[in-house]
């Protein structure tokens, strides 16, 4: 049945409403910190430990990259070379675990380092999107008024477009492509989940007894804003910057993919990779199934993390 | 001797649009002298917290509207500017909430938020503010003080955040504390503690108070004075002995006819006020012309639904009812 318009029947909740209630909802878990009680429910939730352990061997493996790999991530070896024709890659052997890439390098080295540029693309992008957020968002929760509205408007209007595009046409603005423009282009997707996430939670404070109390007792605005309000309202923020670390991910590699990033071709990537890969897929598809595989197990880390940790801090979860 | 706080025909009015205008405090007057503690007794959602809330200047900035006037030595705090107020909060007038928990800031240790009024008011340095802060928590009996100033609430007892709560609105030694239940969400023998460790120290500092309970047994107490509030209007106000040996107003009557005493007859009936105060919602329509608690009142008259009772004052009584019980019947 079509309904005309005007009539009563409510308007089916499009896309934004649903990403704008998921934001809200995450909102309201404010005012409670991480307490061991929370701890306790994380630690008995599977799913916890299973994206815990993730995120935890992919984190380990980043920082002692360069201890574990065995070779450089450049150098190409003429042992390797001697036997790399087009339609024919050599795999593993001896000293090289998972054979060559299309170039006569380490393919394993290569996996291994490429660990690294994943972490820092998804952590600096995340922090870059979630200070620039919550700068956004404490003004606006903290004024309230026509600067809210402002900001918030604009804010819906980014979320309304879907992140991975609006991250392309970002990198795309930029004159040079490069791991930088990435990294900002990616940042800059996140800056208005970031921000509308603490805005709702600033209200929530706002309305708060002990926001209440403070104001009783003479307190500055500035202090009631920086020490009453923010520190309560971090929490739902740093829920969703774990959520956030895996889509970045995602995204930055899918920018290096479609060519958006710097495509040095002797830097480890696993986006990169996955893109170098695809002329040699009949040839050798271990060159693709390997990074894609990390990437998807990194970001399905993050992301079990991320959604254990909101379920133990939400005080209406399920069960 | 002259008022500390007049609060003089004072209304507050919720508004949301679309909706006629909720009326929590109908022309509330009353006054509290220096080092007097004044209770402020009713039913819930009978405008106890909204009327301490619009005496602060704490109620919201939009949806309602305030009328009336509320001196303190002489001058109407709402005629303050937003910033004038905020010096006067904390330093002149402070209050203290119903839960102590959630009044208490979860994320910063109990101390800082001592320092933090002290520093604020009394341009303290951070080390004498500390200092300070731990004699404070000492006078208000938390042991080991300087070691609790690090403690975070969730690290304290109910009765020991209670106690902080009333080291920090008692920081600057206001000459107005304003308590709202404030000792409701505690257990039975953390009240009594609580509550004398307020007449003590109002008794020391001079501080006036305003009590605001529903528990007569608080304000027997405490209070030198009784404020008896009805949907929004004080109906009886007497020094605290003559109300409870000749309570007046049948509101007031029917109260303490509802507690149980230890001397009255084995297995008399406690006398219950039927209904609650939400049946005569809105108890203030625009055209008035009611007791508003008519639906409730056992000495209901025919005037009691056409004219809305005036304030009467006989000596120290206030008193709004058309039927007042006798005196006799009062004093039984
Ligand atoms: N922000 C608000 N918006 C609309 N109505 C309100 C608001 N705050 C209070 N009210 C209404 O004002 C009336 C008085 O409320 P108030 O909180 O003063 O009651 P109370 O006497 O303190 O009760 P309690 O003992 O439950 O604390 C109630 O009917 C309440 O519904
Ligand atoms: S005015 Fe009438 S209805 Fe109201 S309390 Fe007095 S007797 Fe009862
Ligand atoms: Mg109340």
């Amino acid at each position: 049945m079509t309904s005309p318009r005007g009539s009563l029947r409510p308007r089916p909740p499009t896309l934004l409403d649903r990403r704008r209630r998921r934001v809200d909802e995450l909102a309201e878990a404010s005012g409670r910190s991480l307490t061991a009680d929370a701890f306790r429910r994380l630690r008995r939730n599977p799913v916890a430990i299973v994206g815990a352990v993730i995120v935890g061997l992919f984190v380990l493996v980043s920082i002692l990259a360069p201890w574990i790999a065995p070779h450089d991530a450049a150098t190409a070896f003429p042992e390797l070379q001697r036997t790399l024709r087009p339609d024919s890659i050599p795999g593993a052997q001896p000293g090289f675990p998972l054979g060559s890439d299309q170039n006569g390098r380490d393919f394993f080295s290569r996996m291994i380092l490429a660990s690294r540029q994943t972490l820092l693309v998804g952590v600096l992008a995340t922090l870059i999107g979630l200070v620039l957020g919550v700068v956004i968002g404490a003004l606006a929760g903290a004024f309230g008024g026509w600067v809210d509205t402002v900001l918030m408007r604009v804010t819906d209007v980014l979320l309304s477009i879907p992140s991975l595009l609006l991250a392309i046409s970002i990198a795309a603005l930029a004159a040079k492509p490069s791991q930088t423009t990435v990294i900002i282009a990616v940042a800059l997707v996140s800056v208005p989940v970031f921000a509308r996430l603490l805005r709702g939670s600033m209200l929530a404070q706002r309305e708060s007894d002990h926001v209440l109390a403070a104001t009783s007792l003479g307190v500055r605005r500035r202090s009631i804003v920086l020490r009453h309000m923010l520190p309560n309202a971090m929490g739902p923020v740093i829920v969703q910057a774990t959520l956030t670390l895996a889509t970045s991910i995602l995204d930055a590699a899918a920018l290096s993919f479609l060519g958006l990033g710097d495509g040095d071709p002797a830097r480890a990537e696993w986006g990169l990779m996955l893109a170098n890969a695809q002329s040699y897929l009949d040839v050798r598809p271990a060159l693709a199934f390997w990074p894609a595989i990390a990437i998807i197990l990194v970001a399905l880390g993050f992301t079990l993390l991320g959604e254990a940790l909101r379920e133990a801090l939400d005080p209406k979860g399920r069960r | 001797m002259s008022a500390l706080l007049e609060v003089e025909d004072l209304k507050v009015a919720f508004t949301r649009r679309g909706e006629p205008d909720t009326v929590a405090v109908d022309g509330v007057s009353f006054d509290v002298k220096p080092g007097e503690i004044v209770g402020l007794v009713g039913e819930s959602g009978c405008g106890k917290s909204v009327t301490s809330l619009a005496v602060m200047r704490l109620l919201p900035e939009r949806g309602n509207r305030v009328a009336g006037s509320i001196r303190m030595d002489g001058e109407d705090l709402l005629g303050l500017s937003d910033s004038a107020m905020r010096e006067r909060r904390g330093r002149d007038l402070s209050m203290i909430f119903q839960d102590p928990l959630s009044s208490l800031n979860p994320v910063i240790p109990v101390g800082l938020q001592v320092t933090e009024v002290l520093t604020r008011h009394r341009g303290m340095k951070k080390d004498a503010a500390r200092r300070e802060a731990a004699e404070l928590l000492d006078r208000v009996g938390i042991p080991d003080p300087t070691r609790r100033l690090d403690s975070y609430p969730h690290q304290m007892s109910g009765g020991m955040r209670q106690r902080a709560l009333i080291a920090i609105a008692l920081a600057c030694t206001p000459r107005l504390l304003i308590a709202d239940e404030p000792t409701t969400a505690l257990d039975v023998t953390i009240q009594a503690q609580i509550l004398d460790l307020l007449k003590q120290l109002v008794a020391e500092t001079g501080t006036a108070l305003v009590m605001i309970t529903h528990d007569l047994g608080v304000v027997a107490g405490l209070c030198d004075r009784v404020n008896v509030l009805y949907a929004g209007r004080i109906v009886e106000r007497a020094d605290r002995h003559e109300l409870f040996r000749q309570p007046r107003h049948p509101y007031t009557h029917g109260l303490l006819g509802s507690i149980p005493r230890l001397d009255g007859p084995p297995g008399e009936d406690l006398a219950a006020i039927r209904g609650s105060v939400n049946d005569n919602l809105p108890w203030a329509s625009p055209e008035g012309g009611a007791c508003a608690f008519m639906p409730r009142c056992p000495r209901a008259l025919e005037v009691c639904a056409e004219v809305t009772p005036a304030a009467e004052e006989a000596g120290t009584r206030l008193l709004r009812c058309h039927n007042p019980v006798p005196v006799a019947e009062g004093a039984e």
